[in-house]
């Protein structure tokens, strides 16, 4: 709901950045730059009015004519070069701190922006609720373990390892108990997926609702989960061949999530996780175990799981009953949607960006797919009338993200860029009217429509839906 | 093993990590590399031999947590209980989140409140669920009976999950289905007759497995093609965000990074005001940075409190929630100076008839606790 720990950075984080031009590290041709602090404060605050137009342009001449004459001696540097690099800074002047000085490695306090935040009024408690992952800072197809987004239906608890317990029964041969110490002495993979909440974009059915990326399509993350392969600990405990038809997973902690999982995807790439990223599990995504289930919706990932059972029939758990269903225009619900199919993101720019000039700027995106990998990703900046082909970056791994890249020059005038992937199975990434003509506006779930940022002339994306 | 004598070998085995990291980092020449010879994979005799690890499950152990209830009812519990006995528990433990209806909306979606016709109970199709403008309750939607028993048994009440006993539990489902005039207050429902019961339930018929979303290779039931050029020939952006709204989400500026190509907007100050973007980078100014007059609440707040108490799942630093936003708390009694006595003695009692609404009791907060976070509203 509010904003939590939380603390908002601005611009400028050092002090002296204001007698400089250029403080993001590159030398700005703007003569903006030589307004002195007071105009800069009114225009930042009151936006630019008649009065302070005329002001931007007499500054305009005066900042020529300082340039010439012997003026404030930061405005004499600048016409040198940049002071971030005639001045050395502190960092090249001094010696730096211990080794271990963090036992576990933070971000930059400069990274403070790109943190996990709610989305407000989305839910009526914090317990059950969604903190979203921050897409638009976000590089490369790895989440951060710290930014993975969280969903919880009853809070969040930090399981005892040594307390921990896996339990396999229903229509095995040998209903079985494992500790941890058990889990982690059994064969392991490691494999990288992504994990997307079903329910992700699914304030965006009807009209535009949230802001940014971050709100729009955060409920995703990716990253490299090690644990046993289920099929294994199914065969391990004898599973009945004949009748099992589905597994139920079953969490630990006090909502004790279930869900039905059916025994063809069981047995294929369902990994039973303690690692992540390199190290276990964070407490928030499972820890000390979770079913990581490829390419369907999050939920079905039970965290801090606790039991599987084998069975002959769904179980029609809670969150597949009454939540996790969605509604047709013809007010059914569709029952066991699952499969994430394909869809894509452009991360950089997207919504509450700006682009600070014209020119060359690389426009970067997520694209993923529950079916397969992906196959290609065709950006356009024209709201769909032509289409362009991204670069896909680093490997293109089955169910997991896959981070493209494209060039793209900006002329200053609008335009509204969206990206749209095709996956190995053939499948184009639908328009939002194809989605609504079919499901309507109710479903909530399995949102995975092509997404509109709009970019002003004044630089500013701003999420918008198309028709 | 041989060894070298202490000390020796610690010195050595020093020298040698040194040595290595001097390495670090350095290019290596490329012909220090020794000619890799591959020779054929040979597979661990060991690879399946974990037939050992783990143990066999108890009976005991297995019917601990076992819990889970099908919609065949396997796995369902004999007992009993009446509607009439479920009001009373629901009073007791489920009202204070849920209404005493079920109807409350402060902590989760409404489970009951109408929309549920004798019609509905003989189709099995719940007919409001097509009118977009009814709220989708839990009873509207939900086909199986034993869902509602399987999760009250399971997760509820939310904050003291599988306290209930199997008695309860049909009391309280039987309570909820009275409120949908699916059973009547007397019935009592049982293992015995769940099922006439389901036989009941109005939106039994209102699920569908017909679609391509169960299994990986299901056919997609949204079609698009990969057109490349002159596609789509009206582009008309149809929806965005009003500009009143646009501050929602808090200042978008302080969610992006403070530096790169793409910075955030500074959505506090009006669209397009920004026209000089260079300006919004350079913004700076120390007059500006005083922070704005609300905040010094808000930067001060006991957040740990604030959260591992539940508080903020009523009550926002700034908004009206289910209970009055902390600055207007703070605003209010300002003046007064028994303002901490008495803030701390509400936080842990409770009460209503100020703002609107009933604040549950806090006992469980410390008399030190409350009055760190009553000292911090009286500030
Ligand atoms: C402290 C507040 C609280 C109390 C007390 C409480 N509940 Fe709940 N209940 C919730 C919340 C929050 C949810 C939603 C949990 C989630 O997101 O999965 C919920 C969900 C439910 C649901 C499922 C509704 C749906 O549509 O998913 C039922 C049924 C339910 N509660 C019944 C009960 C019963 C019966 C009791 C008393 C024994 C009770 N609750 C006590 C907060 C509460
Ligand atoms: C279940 C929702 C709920 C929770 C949880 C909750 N409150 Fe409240 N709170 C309310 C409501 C509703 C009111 C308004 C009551 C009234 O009108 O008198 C209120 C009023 C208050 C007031 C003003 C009392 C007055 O006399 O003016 C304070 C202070 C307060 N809450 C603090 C807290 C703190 C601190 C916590 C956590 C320890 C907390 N609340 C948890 C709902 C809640």
């Amino acid at each position: 709901m509010s904003e939590k720990e939380v603390v908002p950075q601005v611009y400028s984080p050092s002090p002296t950045v204001t007698e400089k031009p250029g403080s993001l590290g590159h030398l700005l041709k703007a003569p903006e730059s030589f307004l002195d602090k007071s105009t800069i404060a009114a225009v930042s605050k009151s936006g630019v009015d008649e009065s302070r137009r005329r002001l931007l342009r007499t500054s305009f001449t005066t900042a020529l004519a300082g340039m010439l004459g012997a003026g404030i001696s930061s405005r004499a540097l600048a016409s040198e070069g940049d002071p971030d690099i005639l001045t050395l800074p502190p960092w090249s002047k001094s010696l730096g701190k211990a080794v271990a000085t963090n036992p576990y490695g933070q971000p930059s306090k400069y990274e403070a922006n790109i943190v996990r935040r709610q989305s407000p009024g989305l839910t009526q408690t914090d317990q059950s609720s969604v903190s979203f992952s921050p897409l638009q800072g976000m590089f490369g197809m790895i989440t951060a373990s710290g930014l993975h987004f969280e969903r919880h239906h009853q809070g969040w608890v930090d399981v005892d390892p040594r307390r921990h317990r896996l339990m396999i029964n229903g229509l095995v041969s040998k209903p079985s108990v494992f500790t941890m110490e058990e889990l982690m002495r059994l064969p392991s993979v490691s494999r990288i997926h992504f994990i997307e909440c079903g329910a992700n974009t699914g304030m965006e059915w009807g009209n535009t609702a949230v802001p940014t990326v971050q709100y729009t399509h955060g409920m995703l993350s990716c990253s490299e989960f090690t644990g046993v392969p289920l099929s294994l600990l199914l065969e391990h405990a004898g599973y009945d061949k004949a009748r099992a038809k589905y597994v139920l997973a079953e969490g630990a902690d006090g909502s004790s999530m279930t869900r039905t999982i059916e025994i063809g995807r069981a047995l294929d790439d369902v990994i039973v996780a303690y690692g992540m990223n390199g190290e276990m599990l964070r407490p928030e995504n499972g820890y000390p175990l979770r079913l990581v289930v490829p390419g369907v919706q999050g939920v079905s990932s039970v965290k801090w799981l606790r039991r599987l059972e084998v069975g002959d029939q769904p179980y029609a758990t809670k969150d597949e009953s009454v939540h996790y269903v969605d509604l047709m225009p013809d007010g059914q619900h569709r029952q066991y949607t699952s499969i994430q199919e394909a869809k894509s993101v452009i991360t950089s720019p997207s919504g509450g960006q700006r682009l600070m000039t014209k020119g060359y700027y690389n426009v970067s995106g997520l694209a993923w797919s529950g079916r397969g990998t992906v196959a290609r990703v065709d950006v356009s900046f024209d709201g769909g009338r032509n289409w362009y082909t991204a670069k896909l970056e680093g490997p293109v791994l089955p169910k997991a993200l896959t981070r493209f890249n494209i060039g793209w020059v900006w002329d200053g005038k609008p335009a509204i860029l969206q990206s749209r992937v095709i996956d190995s199975t053939g499948y184009v990434q639908p328009m939002k009217r194809q989605l609504k003509e079919v499901r309507g506006t109710r479903s909530v779930y399995h949102n995975n429509a092509i997404q509109s940022w709009q970019v002003a002339e004044s630089g500013e994306v701003e999420n918008v839906q198309i028709s | 093993m041989f060894r070298f004598p202490d000390g020796v070998a610690r010195q050595f085995s020093v020298l040698l990590v040194a040595a290595a990291l001097a390495g670090c980092g350095q290019e290596s020449d490329g012909k220090s590399e020794a000619v890799t010879v591959i020779t054929p994979p040979v597979a661990s005799p060991w690879q399946s031999s974990f037939e050992d690890i783990g143990r066999a499950a108890k009976p005991a152990e297995i019917a601990a947590w076992d819990i889970d209830v099908g919609p065949d009812f396997a796995g369902l519990p004999p007992g009993s209980g009446t509607a009439e006995q479920g009001e009373e528990i629901w009073l007791a433990r489920c009202a204070a989140c849920h209404g005493d209806f079920g109807d409350s909306n402060k902590f989760f979606s409404p489970l009951v409140l109408g929309n549920v016709t004798q019609q509905d109970i003989e189709t099995g199709h719940v007919a409001a669920l097509k009118d977009p403008t009814r709220v989708r309750t839990t009873l509207m939607k939900v086909a199986t009976v034993s869902t509602l028993w399987d999760y009250i048994n399971r997760a509820m009440p939310w904050n003291a999950p599988k306290s209930l006993s199997t008695d309860e539990v049909y009391s309280l489902v039987a309570y909820l289905l009275s409120l949908g005039y699916i059973v009547d207050y007397d019935f009592e429902l049982s293992n015995e007759n769940i099922a006439e019961v389901q036989a009941r339930m109005p939106n039994r018929n209102g699920m569908t497995r017909e679609h391509g979303l169960w299994k990986v290779d299901g056919e997609p039931d949204v079609h698009n093609t990969a057109c490349m050029t002159d596609c789509e020939t009206h582009v008309e952006v149809a929806s965005s965000i009003p500009a009143f709204a646009r501050n929602a989400h808090g200042n978008l500026q302080g969610q992006m990074r403070t530096f790169g190509p793409y910075p955030g907007v500074d959505t506090s100050i009006e669209p397009g005001a920004e026209t000089a973007p260079v300006l919004v980078a350079e913004v700076p100014s120390e007059t500006e940075a005083a922070p704005a007059p609300e905040a010094g609440l808000a930067t001060s707040a006991p957040m740990e409190l604030l959260t591992s108490n539940g508080c903020l799942g009523c009550h926002q630093i700034d908004n009206k929630l289910v209970g009055p936003a902390f600055t207007a708390v703070s605003e209010k009694y300002a003046g007064r100076d028994d303002a901490v006595v008495y803030l701390s003695r509400k936080i842990r009692q409770g009460g209503s008839g100020i703002w609107g609404g009933f604040m549950p009791p806090m006992p469980q907060l410390t008399e030190a606790k409350a009055e760190e976070i009553a000292n911090w509203l009286a500030q």
